[in-house]
């Protein structure tokens, strides 16, 4: 596996009226080719606003971008924060490509699906309407839509939710992108399309071997899906590790938390749901603290209120697994149980 | 016997599709099918399905906030189905509804106070202690400062909102409260907060809930009885440790199977029945089993007859040619 997209202390900050809101603080992470890099956090913890920047798609007038973003791809490696508009415009759509949650509002409902498509291919090749059309055809049988050559002349109000968002998957794949970003990519869709469309993304990652980032909050989705998992809460990674031992071995009471509150339907429960107290913080001026102390269980156990006091650093807990806590991992495997 | 707090025989509920020259409606959308349902008092009835399965269509039915195309609502042993209006008035302050989202569901030009004591003013309610300390108590009681009884809604969080919601559904002391989607747009921290709320007015309260809900983990912790939908017709209604240990019907196996587990290792270890294909369209529904087309055991039977639903085991009825 080789190295595909290296993201270093990335900071994303809007400046509003009432303060700076600061949406994604300090990421590291990378991504490599053919893995799966799950993003999992709340509304609002910052999973989406730092892929919108790894895409180079906030508006850069109203927001604050540092950092570094840099993808090696296969005409070299390109620093994207700093590149200029137009290299990452011919990196964009061709060696990177998102989907979005809500396949309705992003797809043009006054096109084609394979007109759309055939753009899509057209901005970064040479080549007819003719060819292009073509290659949408071949792209959407693909995506298993039942006679594409057909359908491709479809317009978007004429496809079903999985199949739009099938279809999207077609448009963001027709350069056969080494990066994907799919953001929340099966949460406005049923289980059991869910179950179709998770399916194909992975039979689509293997074909093409792609690096692919996966935004949700369903930690079920998470478990079936990721290879390495970033929790984050309020604009920071707190915990992040390879899937089974975040899962089994959890080193940060949100994460702990997280996974204790929610029910399974594989197991009959009736007890009382553990549920974490409170709510999450408001991003602007947030104290220097750590973020999730007002909700954390175990914030008493750290000595001197260290946890109120200062930020905690993501720290090495284990080979291949990090959490911002102070408590050390010893502690939190004794509580856990 | 006990009277159940709601029992549903039959109901049908069309949508006609208006077209065609001077608007003659042809067509209907058959978005419930012939649905029974029974809750008992102090029992949760989870209704779940897929977005288009008419779940919702039934809450909103039996709350009397569409009119039944046909079969019977009773409340309470009284037959509802056709009060309307006033005569209705006082059944709506024994049943309820908390809704999907905590947005748009609270005026946003109404103080919390003012939304919740609504209800009062509207059935002409005073209780002990005035209605402001009433409200106050309700606050408390969901777990809101009740100093905010001035604040308007969007001075809360999502969580908070559907606190309001749910605030002001219990106001009038209701026996049955239909709840539709009611933790679905919330985070995954808060859902539980809400879900564990729920759970202690029903134990304090004596609530009954009929939990309309895609969710399927949620339904299994909060139901004591599922019951299935597809494409307005129940399939499948079982104690919930029964549905989900021992689902019967192929969609429901299907539709179980499709919910990712958190836990790596069993989800991996997983068969998953993937369906093929969409739901169909409620307007043009199959012939036969309406989930024939999708089914990997329908065979000639299936797409020409329709199962009636057969009570297999004690309180398990499923509506199939081939249970499993």
């Amino acid at each position: 596996m080789s190295n595909l997209l290296d993201v270093k202390a990335l900071n994303v900050t809007f400046p509003t009226v009432d303060g700076e809101v600061r949406a994604s603080v300090d990421l590291n992470f990378s991504l490599n080719r053919g893995e799966t890099l799950a993003i999992v956090g709340e509304s609002g913890s910052g999973k989406s606003v730092s892929s919108l920047a790894i895409m180079g798609l906030h508006n850069r007038a109203r927001t604050v971008i540092s950092g570094e973003v840099i993808h090696h791809g296969t005409q070299g490696s390109t620093e994207l924060i700093s590149a200029s508009d137009e290299t990452v415009r011919k990196l964009r759509g061709k060696e990177m490509a998102m989907i979005f949650q809500d396949p309705m509002s992003s797809l043009h409902p006054y096109y084609s699906i394979g007109s759309q498509i055939s753009e899509a291919w057209a901005i970064h090749n040479d080549g007819s309407k003719r060819d292009g059309m073509k290659r949408a055809i071949e792209m959407l049988d693909l995506v298993e839509i039942p006679s594409a050559a057909k359908r491709a002349h479809e317009f978007p109000h004429q496809f079903s939710g999985g199949m739009r968002q099938r279809a999207m998957i077609a448009m963001a794949l027709v350069n056969n992108p080494s990066l994907l970003i799919a953001d929340e990519p099966t949460t406005a869709l049923d289980v059991t399309v869910q179950a179709q469309v998770l399916q194909l993304l992975q039979n689509m990652q293997k074909e093409f071997n792609m690096g692919v980032i996966l935004i949700t909050h369903d930690l079920g989705v998470v478990a079936e899906f990721a290879d390495r998992v970033n929790v984050m809460y309020a604009g920071k990674i707190v915990e992040t590790a390879g899937v089974e031992d975040l899962y089994y071995r959890s080193m940060h009471p949100y994460t702990i938390g997280l996974l204790r509150s929610i029910p399974r339907v594989d197991q009959i429960d009736n007890h009382r749901l553990d549920a974490i107290k409170g709510a999450p913080p408001s991003l602007i001026n947030l104290p220097m603290a750590c973020s999730f102390a007002p909700r954390c269980e175990y914030s008493s156990l750290v000595t001197g209120g260290l946890c109120t006091q200062s930020q905690p650093e993501l720290e090495q807990k284990s080979a291949e697994h990090f959490a911002r806590c102070f408590l050390p991992a010893e502690r939190i495997a004794e509580v856990r149980s | 016997m006990t009277t159940p707090i709601l029992e549903i025989k039959d109901l049908t509920k069309y949508f006609p599709i208006s077209g065609g020259a001077f608007g003659k409606s042809k067509r209907a959308v058959k978005a419930v099918d012939g649905v029974d349902i029974t809750v008992m008092p102090g029992e949760t009835v989870g209704l779940v399905g897929e977005s288009g399965c008419g779940k919702t269509t039934v809450g909103r039915t039996v709350m009397k906030l569409y009119e039944p195309t046909s079969g019977q609502i009773f409340f309470d042993g009284e037959e509802i189905t056709n009060l309307r209006g006033r005569a209705m008035k006082p059944i709506r302050s024994k049943m309820q509804m908390i809704f999907q989202d905590p947005y748009s569901s609270l005026n946003p030009r109404h103080t919390v106070g003012r939304i919740i004591s609504s209800s009062f003013e509207i059935h002409g309610i005073n209780p002990v202690g005035g209605r402001r300390g009433a409200v106050q108590e309700l606050l408390e009681r969901v777990g809101l400062n009740p100093e905010h009884i001035n604040r308007f809604p969007h001075e809360f969080s999502g969580g908070q909102r559907q606190r309001i919601g749910i605030a002001r559904a219990l106001a009038l002391r209701p026996k049955l409260i239909v709840a539709d989607e009611p933790v679905s747009a919330l985070d995954v921290s808060i859902q539980a907060q809400v879900v564990n709320l729920l759970d202690d007015l029903q134990q304090e309260f004596g609530l009954s809930y009929l939990f309309v809900a895609h969710d399927l983990s949620v339904v299994q912790h909060i139901a004591d009885r599922v019951v299935a939908m597809y494409l307005g017709k129940v399939m499948e209604e079982a104690p919930t440790a029964q549905l989900f240990a021992h689902p019967r019907h192929p969609y429901t196996k299907a539709l179980l199977s499709a919910v990712p587990i958190p836990d790596p290792r069993v989800e991996r270890s997983r068969e998953r029945i993937i369906l093929k294909g969409d739901l169909p369209s409620p307007a043009n529904p199959p012939s036969g089993c309406v989930f024939s087309t999708r089914c990997w055991k329908a065979t000639e039977l299936c797409h020409q007859v329709a199962p009636l639903p057969l009570e297999l085991t004690p309180g398990h009825r499923v509506a199939c040619h081939f249970p499993e």
